[in-house]
């Protein structure tokens, strides 16, 4: 590890300032790694030049066919240390949650293994072991994996998922997102692992409508907290809110920005609520964290289809589940099946490259639905259609099928 | 399919299928305790979270700032301030924030100190500008238009007293993109990469690297076509239709559209995730043509404090940056911020006529 550093005066320029220098950490790894060495050199060329120099290739473990992002330099003759830069995608514990002993093996596993370098976390909410050469991937992964993780996903599979702190430290959670996210992922570890499906599909898990998991955007199939009943209201603490806050504060904060308009703070300084009409956007909870709480009989939302621009243009999810418990074996039972059904579905109908929801734009709602076997409900759109062209031959069938479905509901 | 056994040798070890690890090994205690059974929290200071369970258990989360690309070093270094200053367990946010669990308030005040003594800004929570979810640009994608970790780095510096206070009239989230995937996602604002010229082919290359038939199939205006050049079959882009998306690049590198001079940043504003108030809303474009400008990227760093200026003195509490906007209309959103509008703002995707005003509606 004697390698000389490279002259770096734009990285420079990044040590300064009050935010963690991710520079400086590069720079100490340098001193142990000839890598890391022909890596800020590499990257000082990039801020030279704009331009970036990696590309993809093949680089994988046994038995897997994803999981190892490959990096080949471009400039490699420039900088031969750092010619192969893959990445291993790891998939982190719902919620994230670590002690300082796993850390310092991971640590201790890079560092032996690899450059040194760890990202907490990537966008899809990896754990990204960051350089490795091509020779050192196989026994730095069985290293990691002996500590009982697993490779993530990447190419056409199942990725990894997200899931929000949740049951372990929040109070407006309103389901197991941590039993939902490993139910279904390891359900999953062969689409996962050997990428063959038309592309990408994100699973991600937020335990209320405050979805800090942004799943409704960018997941293939958000699972999302709600409540069916009323919300719980601790009207002597409403009391303390408003005394400690004023009414006006109150009115212009919790009342007003009432989506629904479902609130009323009345005159003796408790707070009515239109159950009813009430959409669980969470605002009002949010706000008054001790009076206010989701109601008991609690359930989750799923929406379908959300993903980012490429390459129709950017969708959200849409309600295809308006509401379904989560509590018992069965229930989770029904939450894996959605999914395996979805993406079955997907696989035979979608083109290559398509996510999901853009199959669901180019089919239409209706076909999508009856492909997965669900009945359409009026919760899933915005509005009914206001455009003419369509074909109701079958109204009357289809009239009937619902008021069945009612009946049924009823029972 | 198990196994895909690609080279010899006599001790392979087979992956265990494990999937995702049990979270309840390494959470701390309290937590795996009240899993479940959280009554409700409040924060007593910028940074710090106290969760009250059922049981009367209390926890004070602590939450500090990391530059995501981490040395083991610097890891090392923060288990070893979560073993001395707090209790060995930490968790990490969807904006790469450390979060330390501790059982007093009195614990939590030492372990700030220890956080600031370091370097790790101590904050991220409440209405603050919380830390830029950000992608992997020059250090490690085989795409990108810019660099990432150094574009955040430079404005989390400029933006550090926001993230340590509580002052925006609602929570911030930004969000960076290097190319025009935007793995970073929507955001309160975002910082993208908008390339403006067509990709440069190098068509003594396509023929051996591309499958021409799925590069063809990627484009979304359909502006590419199998061609032949030089008597090499190759690809070509009808330029006049080429939106610059550069999504034929990356199943097609000789389909160069990143540049150093023309691939320019633009900022898009009122993205949200949340259901809270309003539903969940795509961030829209306000600015474009900012140069790729490192390493500090002062050109973005500028427009961004500036809308940050304006939405932190106009904007009513608990009102996201998108929802201030559609309170006060986009006509004022550009005089406010002193903008320039253009014809670039106005869409023409597909479904692009929802977002013109069929109305009456206008603020004078």
């Amino acid at each position: 590890m004697t390698k000389k550093m490279f002259e770096t005066p734009m990285l420079d320029q990044l040590e300064t300032g009050p935010w963690p220098s991710f520079v400086t950490g590069l720079k100490r790894l340098a001193k142990d790694k000839d890598m890391m060495v022909d890596l800020l050199g590499q990257l000082e060329h990039s801020y030279e030049t704009r331009k970036g120099y990696w590309k993809g290739g093949t680089a994988s473990v046994i038995g897997y066919g994803g999981g190892v992002i490959p990096r080949f330099s471009e400039v490699a003759d420039k900088f031969p240390e750092s010619a192969e830069f893959h990445t291993l995608r790891i998939m982190p514990s719902p919620g994230m949650h670590y002690d300082t002993s796993i850390l310092r093996k991971f640590c201790d596993i890079w560092e032996k293994h690899g450059s040194g370098l760890i990202a907490l976390h990537g966008q899809s909410g990896d754990i990204m072991f960051q350089g490795c050469s091509t020779e050192n991937v196989q026994a730095a992964f069985d290293e990691i994996n002996e500590l009982g993780f697993d490779m993530g996903g990447a190419g056409p599979s199942v990725r990894t998922s997200m899931s929000c702190v949740g049951h372990a430290r929040c109070e407006h959670s309103c389901f197991d997102e941590g039993r939902a996210h490993r139910t279904v992922m390891n359900t999953f570890t062969d689409d996962l692992h050997r990428p063959a499906l038309p592309y990408k599909f994100k699973f991600k898990f937020s335990g209320c409508g405050n979805d800090c998991m942004n799943s409704i955007q960018r997941s293939d199939m958000a699972v999302i907290g709600t409540w069916r009943d009323d919300i719980q209201v601790k009207q002597e603490e409403v009391k303390k809110f408003v005394t400690a806050k004023g009414r006006e504060y109150v009115i212009d904060n919790v009342i007003t920005r009432c989506p629904t308009r479902s609130l009323r703070l009345k005159t003796d300084d408790t707070l009515e609520i239109d159950n009813r009409n009430c959409v669980r956007c969470m605002h009002c909870i949010n706000v008054m964290t001790k009076a206010l709480s989701p109601g008991k009989d609690r359930g989750v939302t799923i929406l379908m289809g959300g993903k980012r621009t490429l390459k129709i243009g950017d969708l959200m999810g849409t309600v295809i589940v308006p509401f379904m418990k989560l509590d018992t074996d069965e229930d989770f039972e029904k939450l894996v099946d959605l999914g395996k059904n979805t993406i079955d579905f997907w696989a035979e109908n979608g083109l290559e490259h398509e996510r999901c929801g853009e199959m669901i734009e180019r089919i239409g709602l209706s076909n999508f639905l009856e492909g997965i076997g669900i009945e359409p409900e009026p919760a899933m759109l915005a509005h009914p259609r206001s455009n003419p062209f369509i074909r109701t031959d079958t109204w009357q069938e289809e009239a009937e099928r619902w008021i069945e479905r009612r009946a049924g509901a009823k029972q | 399919m198990t196994t895909a056994q690609t080279t010899g040798g006599s001790k392979q070890r087979m992956a265990i299928e494990s999937g995702v690890p049990d979270h309840f090994q390494y959470m701390h205690p309290l937590m795996r305790r009240n899993y479940g059974q959280w009554a409700w929290h409040d924060r007593p200071r910028p940074g710090v979270l106290h969760h009250v369970a059922h049981s009367g258990d209390e926890i004070w989360t602590v939450r500090a700032g990391t530059q995501r690309q981490m040395d083991v070093h610097t890891i090392r270094k923060l288990c070893d301030i979560a073993d001395k200053y707090a209790e060995g367990h930490v968790r990490f946010t969807i904006r790469s924030n450390i979060e330390f669990m501790v059982s007093s308030f009195e614990k939590a005040q030492r372990l700030i100190d220890k956080l600031g003594q370091e370097g790790f800004p101590v904050g991220g929570t409440g209405n603050s500008v919380s830390m830029i979810s950000h992608t992997q640009g020059w250090l490690h994608c085989d795409i990108p238009a810019s660099d990432a970790s150094g574009a955040v780095k430079s404005l989390m510096d400029e933006l550090h007293q926001e993230f340590i206070r509580e002052e925006m009239p609602n929570r911030v989230r930004i969000t960076t993109s290097c190319c025009q995937i935007n793995c970073g996602g929507q955001g309160d604002i975002a910082i993208n990469i908008q390339h403006t010229k067509p990709p440069k082919i190098n068509h003594d290359l396509v023929a051996n690297i591309c499958e021409r038939p799925s590069v063809v199939a990627r484009c979304p205006v359909a502006a590419i076509r199998p061609a032949m050049v030089n008597g090499k079959p190759s690809l070509e882009v009808d330029e006049k239709k080429c939106i610059c998306c550069g999504a034929c690049y990356p199943p097609c590198p000789p389909m160069q559209i990143n540049d150093p001079e023309h691939s320019k940043f633009a900022i898009w504003v009122g993205g949200k995730n949340s259901n809270a108030r309003s539903k969940p809303m795509f961030h829209k474009l306000v600015a474009a043509g900012i140069p790729n400008n490192p390493p500090r990227w002062p050109e973005v760093a500028a427009i961004v404090k500036n809308i940050l200026r304006v939405y932190k003195e106009d904007a009513k509490d608990w009102e996201r940056v998108g929802e201030w906007v559609e309170r006060i209309g986009w006509p004022r959103f550009f005089e406010l911020t002193g903008l320039p509008f253009t014809k670039f703002h106005i869409d023409n995707w597909r479904g692009s006529r929802a977002s013109l005003n069929a109305s009456t509606h206008i603020r004078f």
